[in-house]
C-alpha cells in the first residue's frame, strides 16, 4: 500500500513538468518521429522474436534432460521439495514461516541445503502464484507445497498440468489424485484459547481480529467464541475482520478501536495483519505498565511477539503445527508413500494444534486446569466445537 | 531540429539503463553478482516458451492501462485511476461471464464490450465532475480506486458468490483462455487478449492522430484556453477523454477476468496493474507504440524477477528495489532531459 502511495506521489509531482514537458516538446515533433520509431520498434521485435526462438531450443534440451531424470528417479534417492508462499510471505511470524522452518529442518534432517534439495518461492499477489509453482516444477521439485487456501486455484491448475509430481495444499481441499490437502481442527484449538480468553477476562468484553472473512477463518471465530461463551455465557465478543492477511497498519487500528471499547484480551487470526494487533498492545502495555491487556497468538507460538520490557502480552497461542505437517508429508513423499488425493486432518489429538504456555506470569495453572479440561471434552466427543457462525448459533442455543 | 527525433528515443532508453546500472551496483554492494542477477531476469522473461508466454500474458494488461493513462496525458488528465477501472472492468467481465449463457461468437464479445463500458462509466464520473465542477481528476480518480476495490469485494461476497471469497469460473464461451496457445506455451496462462490489446493500440493511435476527435483532445491537452477560443468544446473533450481512458483501463480488467483467472477473488489490495500503467506510459512518451514497447519492459521486469531468487540466490526485497529504481529512473526522466539538454547546448 505504501509503496503504492509512494509511487502516485512521484509521479504526480512529476506531472506538472510532464505536461509542461509535452507541451513543449513531444507535440512538436511526435508526427516527424514516426519512421524512427516504427524502426526502433522493428528492431526490438525482432530481438523478441530471436530470443523466443533461441530459448525455444533451450526448452527442448531442458526437456529432455527432465526425461532423463524422470526415467532414473527410481534408482536416486534424491526428492526435492518446493514450497510457494502466499502474499504474506516467508517472514511473516505466522504460518508461512512456520511452514518454512518445518522445511528447512527437514532438508537438515536429510543433509540438504537451499537451492539444492529444498527452497521458497515468495508470492507477491495472486498473479505469481500460478508462475512460482511453475518454475519449481520446471526446476525438477518433485513435491511443492501451496502454503494457504489463496493457492487453491494454482494448486488445482499446476496439478491437473503436471500429473506426475506431487502437491501439497495447506488449509484446504484440492481434489486431485497428486495433492495431499492438509488442514487443521483450527477450531477445536481457537475453543481452548476461548475458553482461556473467557477465563482470563476481566471486562468481559473479548475481541477476534481476523484476516480475510472467509471459511477458514469463521473456523477460528466460531471456535473461539464457542469456548468463550462455553466458560460464561455473558461474555461479549466483538468481531472484526482487517481484509487482508498482510495490513499491520489495519490490523493495529482495529485493535485500538477494540482496546478503546474495553476488551482487554484480542484473539487474532490475521497473518501478517495480527503484528499490529501486538504493536498495538505492546504500545499501550508500555503506557500504562498495570493495565492488564493480552492478545492472543496464532498459527505460531508467538510469545516472542508478546515481550515488552518485564512484560509479555502474549496469554497464549493457538498453535498450528504446519512445520510438523510439512516435515510428515515431505518424508511421506520421500519414501514413495505420497498421500495423495487424501484429505489429512492436523487435530487435537495428534498434537497437530495446540495451546502454547509459554507465558506462565498469566497463564496461570488455573486456565490451565480449565483448558485441559475442555481438551479431554473435546477429545471425548462430549463437545462438538461449531465450524461455522451456523453451527455456533445452535451450539449458543444450547447452552 | 533532427536531434529531437533521436531526443524522444534517447530519454527512456537512457532511462531504463540507468536504472538496470543501478540496480547492478545494489546487488554489487551486497555481494551478488549482477551479471547472474539479470541473466536470471532474462531467462525468467524469455528462457523458454513458458516464460515467454507469462511474459505476453503480463504485457497484455499493461499495454491496455498504459494505452488508458496515455490517452489522458494526451489531454492533459491524469487518471490515477486506472486501477479502479480495471477493478470494475474485471467483476463486468466476469458478472457476464458467469451470468449469461450464449454461444461463444456473442458471449465473449459481450463480456469484452461491457467491461469497456464499466471501466468507462467509471472514467466518466471524474470526467464529468472536472468538467462541470473543476473538481481535480486526481483526487476523485484516487478515492474512486478504494470505492471500486472495496465495492467489488463487496459485490463478490453476496452477489456473485455465497459468501464465498471468490466468484465461480466463467463459462468457457466467454473465456480468452485458448488450449492451442497453452500448449503451445507449455501451459502458461497466455490468452487471445494480447490481440486484443495491439488492436487497442492501433484503436488510440487511430484517434490521436487521424481523427478531428483525436486533433480537438490533443488541442485541450496543449492549451485548454486556446482550444476553447477556437470554438472547441473543452468540457465534452474532457469527459470523451476520460471515458475512452477508463474503457481502455476497462479492457484491461477484462484480460484478466476473461483471459488469465477466469474469476475474480475478494482482494486485499490493489492490482497495481493501474499504477504500472502509469509508468508504462511515462516510459512510452504516451504514444501508442511506445506504450508498447514499455509495456513489454515491464511486463518482462515482473514476470522475470520472479526468477531471481530462485536462479541466481537475490533475495525479493532486493528484487524490489531494483524493479523500483528502474521504475524511478523512468519516472524521472525529466532530469535525464534536463541533462541532455544541458549537454547539447554546451557543444554549441
Amino acid at each position: 500500500m505504501n509503496y503504492e502511495a509512494f509511487r502516485e506521489v512521484i509521479v504526480y509531482e512529476n506531472c506538472e513538468h510532464y505536461i509542461q514537458n509535452i507541451i513543449e516538446k513531444q507535440g512538436v515533433t511526435m508526427l516527424k518521429n514516426r519512421k524512427f520509431i516504427l524502426l526502433f520498434a522493428l528492431l526490438l521485435s525482432l530481438g523478441l522474436v530471436l530470443a523466443a526462438c533461441g530459448g525455444g531450443e533451450d526448452q527442448s534440451g531442458s526437456d529432455n534432460e527432465g526425461e532423463d531424470e524422470g526415467t532414473s528417479e527410481e534408482g536416486s534417492s534424491e526428492y526435492n521439495v518446493g514450497m510457494v508462499t502466499d502474499e504474506g510471505g516467508v517472514d511473516d511470524k505466522s504460518f508461512n514461516q512456520s511452514a518454512w522452518e518445518g522445511l528447512q529442518a527437514w532438508g537438515e534432517e536429510h543433509g540438504l541445503s537451499k537451492g539444492a534439495g529444498f527452497d521458497y518461492a515468495q508470492s507477491e499477489d495472486e498473479s505469481d502464484y500460478l508462475p512460482n509453482m511453475t518454475r519449481l516444477v520446471r526446476n525438477d521439485y518433485d513435491l511443492v507445497f501451496g502454503i494457504g487456501f489463496l493457492l487453491e486455484d494454482a494448486i488445482t491448475e499446476i496439478a491437473k498440468q503436471n500429473p506426475d509430481n506431487d502437491f501439497a495444499i495447506v488449509d484446504t481441499v484440492v481434489e486431485a489424485p497428486n495433492v495431499a490437502s492438509i488442514t487443521f481442527a483450527e477450531h477445536e484449538g481457537s475453543f481452548l484459547t476461548g475458553v482461556a480468553a473467557a477465563m482470563k477476562t476481566n471486562t468481559d468484553k473479548l475481541g477476534f481480529v481476523g484476516g480475510v472473512d472467509s471459511a477458514l477463518i469463521n473456523k477460528f471465530e466460531s471456535g473461539f467464541v464457542a469456548g468463550a461463551k462455553s466458560v460464561n455465557p455473558d461474555i461479549e465478543v466483538d468481531i472484526q475482520y482487517v481484509g487482508n492477511f498482510s495490513s499491520a497498519a489495519d490490523g493495529k487500528l482495529i485493535a485500538t478501536r477494540m482496546y478503546n471499547d474495553g476488551a482487554d484480551v484480542i484473539y487474532h487470526s490475521a497473518g501478517a495483519a495480527g503484528n499490529g494487533v501486538f504493536a498495538q498492545a505492546k504500545d499501550l502495555k508500555q503506557k500504562d505498565e498495570d493495565r492488564e491487556i493480552y492478545v492472543i497468538g496464532v498459527d505460531r507460538d508467538q510469545y516472542e511477539e508478546g515481550a515488552i520490557g518485564d512484560h509479555n502480552v502474549t496469554l497464549t497461542s493457538m498453535v498450528k503445527r504446519v512445520d510438523t505437517s510439512v516435515i510428515e508429508v515431505s518424508n511421506q513423499g520421500l519414501n514413495g508413500e505420497f498421500p495423495g488425493g487424501e484429505v489429512l486432518v492436523f487435530g487435537l489429538e495428534d498434537e497437530g494444534i495446540g495451546i502454547a504456555e509459554t507465558n506462565e506470569e498469566a497463564y496461570t495453572e488455573e486456565i490451565a486446569t480449565a483448558v485441559n479440561e475442555w481438551k479431554e471434552k473435546i477429545k471425548n466427543g462430549d463437545v462438538k466445537v461449531p465450524q461455522t457462525r451456523d453451527e455456533l448459533k445452535a451450539f449458543e442455543e444450547e447452552l | 531540429m533532427t536531434s529531437n527525433k533521436l531526443f524522444n528515443i534517447l530519454v527512456p532508453v537512457i532511462s531504463v539503463f540507468i536504472g538496470l546500472i543501478s540496480g547492478a551496483i545494489i546487488m554489487l554492494a551486497f555481494g551478488y553478482n549482477p551479471i547472474e542477477g539479470y541473466a536470471a531476469l532474462w531467462e525468467g522473461a524469455f528462457g523458454d516458451m513458458y516464460f515467454v508466454g507469462e511474459t505476453i500474458r503480463q504485457v497484455t494488461p499493461y499495454i491496455l492501462t498504459g494505452l488508458a493513462v496515455a490517452f489522458a496525458f494526451r489531454t492533459g488528465l491524469f487518471n490515477i485511476g486506472a486501477e479502479g477501472q480495471v477493478i470494475v472492468g474485471w467483476l463486468a467481465a466476469i458478472w457476464v461471464g458467469i451470468t449469461f449463457d450464449l454461444p461463444m461468437y456473442l458471449h465473449l464479445p459481450f463480456a469484452v464490450v461491457i467491461a469497456a463500458l464499466a471501466g468507462a462509466v467509471w472514467g466518466f464520473i471524474p470526467g464529468l465532475l472536472k468538467a462541470r465542477l473543476g473538481v481535480h481528476e486526481v483526487i476523485v480518480t484516487i478515492m474512486l480506486n478504494y470505492v471500486a476495490l472495496y465495492s467489488s469485494n463487496a459485490l463478490i461476497r453476496s452477489v456473485l458468490s455465497d459468501n464465498q471469497d471468490k466468484t465461480e469460473k466463467i463459462s468457457s464461451s466467454a473465456s480468452l483462455a485458448s488450449e492451442w496457445l497453452q500448449n503451445l506455451t507449455f501451459f502458461s496462462r497466455m490468452h487471445y487478449g494480447i490481440l486484443i490489446a495491439l488492436f487497442a493500440a492501433v484503436l488510440m493511435w487511430f484517434i490521436i492522430e487521424r481523427t478531428s476527435i483525436g486533433y480537438e483532445l490533443k488541442s485541450v491537452g496543449y492549451n485548454k484556453h486556446a482550444s476553447k477560443y477556437a470554438g472547441m468544446n473543452v468540457s465534452r473533450n474532457i469527459v470523451l477523454a476520460m471515458v475512452i481512458s477508463g474503457a481502455f483501463a476497462g479492457l484491461a480488467g477484462s484480460m484478466e477476468g476473461l483471459g488469465t483467472y477466469g474469476n475474480m477473488s475478494v482482494s486485499s489490495g490493489f492490482t497495481n496493474l493501474g499504477f504500472d500503467g502509469i509508468a508504462v506510459a511515462l516510459l512510452g512518451a504516451n504514444t501508442a507504440i511506445g506504450v508498447i514497447l514499455a509495456a513489454f519492459l515491464f511486463g518482462a521486469l515482473k514476470v522475470g524477477a520472479l526468477n531471481m531468487p530462485t536462479e541466481a540466490g537475490v533475495p525479493n526485497e532486493l528484487v524490489d528495489i531494483i524493479i523500483a529504481l528502474i521504475i524511478f529512473f523512468v519516472a524521472s526522466s525529466y532530469i535525464i532531459r534536463w541533462v541532455l539538454l544541458r549537454f547539447k547546448k554546451g557543444e554549441k
